[in-house]
């Protein structure tokens, strides 16, 4: 198992040009991620945003009540419309005290693929292996008992009836 | 999972990754057998696996004239879980925004 590198896909029922202004159109992001950010994704900048609830999901939104209006930055890497856009941001950046200015960044990139009404999402994080080990103890501390939270979440949403 | 930093810093040593990935591969191991291939001293073996033991990341019991060292996989499983948490909140986000792309909330 790889320590530096997470790598996510989900096949959505959507067409590519809704999946792209989700994923590329901050205040969309935003809605769905549980962030509001004050500005565009323009390639090389930095977005600031202070986390949010989710409008998406009222269990969801409990869970990020704690961590309501802390800051949070996005650096914009590179943005390749209807393909990919890709940021760097400090993964589980919530502790209150802590400076994480100086530490490294993990690498986030989405990658969109038409799979004829649908669209492929494939997901990226790396970069963790260079996150301090200090670091990556404190964000379990910090999620204890949100991750089982999340399964359940999980299956509750595979017992819906879906759309065919 | 609350007391996991003692176990990060543990194994944030590559010697010490070294000793923990043999004792995962090969099973228990005598510190003679772990001294073997690990190019420095019994003494400096020993001096790690005290610090792994203290992070309760292994375990020895004696075996005949012996002590055989031991992985507790459970604490190592909790090292996992930094990523697996990570990964769990990538799951969760997306499936919001599939409600969203999807049902168009």
């Amino acid at each position: 198992m790889s320590t530096d590198r997470i790598e996510k896909g989900i096949l959505l029922h959507a067409p590519l040009e809704r999946v792209w202004q989700a994923i590329s159109d901050s205040a969309q992001f935003g809605h769905w991620f549980g962030i509001s950010f004050d500005g565009p994704f323009k390639p090389g900048t930095r977005v600031g945003g202070k986390i949010s609830m989710t409008k998406v999901d009222p269990e969801i939104a409990k869970l990020q009540q704690p961590h309501l209006g802390k800051p949070v930055d996005f650096w914009v890497e590179r943005v390749d419309p209807m393909r990919s856009i890709s940021f760097r941001w400090h993964p589980y950046a919530v502790s209150p005290d802590a400076d994480y200015s100086k530490e490294p960044t993990t690498l986030i990139e989405f990658t969109l693929q038409a799979i004829g009404n649908d669209t492929q999402l494939t997901i990226t994080e790396s970069g963790f292996d260079r996150i301090p080990l200090e670091r990556r103890a404190d964000a379990m501390k910090a999620n204890e008992g949100g991750w089982s939270h999340q399964v359940k979440l999980i299956e509750k949403y595979l017992a819906m009836p879906r759309p065919s | 999972m609350t007391d996991a930093a003692p176990a990060f810093a543990a194994l944030g040593d590559p010697t010490r990754l070294t000793l923990v990935m043999r004792l995962s591969h090969e099973g228990p191991l005598s510190i003679s057998r772990l001294t073997d291939r690990a190019r420095i001293t019994r003494q400096a073996v020993t001096k790690h696996l005290r610090i792994l033991e203290q992070a309760r990341l292994v375990s020895s019991e004696r075996a005949g004239r012996e002590r055989l060292w031991q992985l507790r996989q459970n604490r190592l499983k909790d090292v996992r879980g930094y990523l697996d948490q990570i990964s769990g909140q990538w799951d969760a986000a997306l499936e919001r925004l599939r409600v969203m792309v999807e049902t168009g909330e």
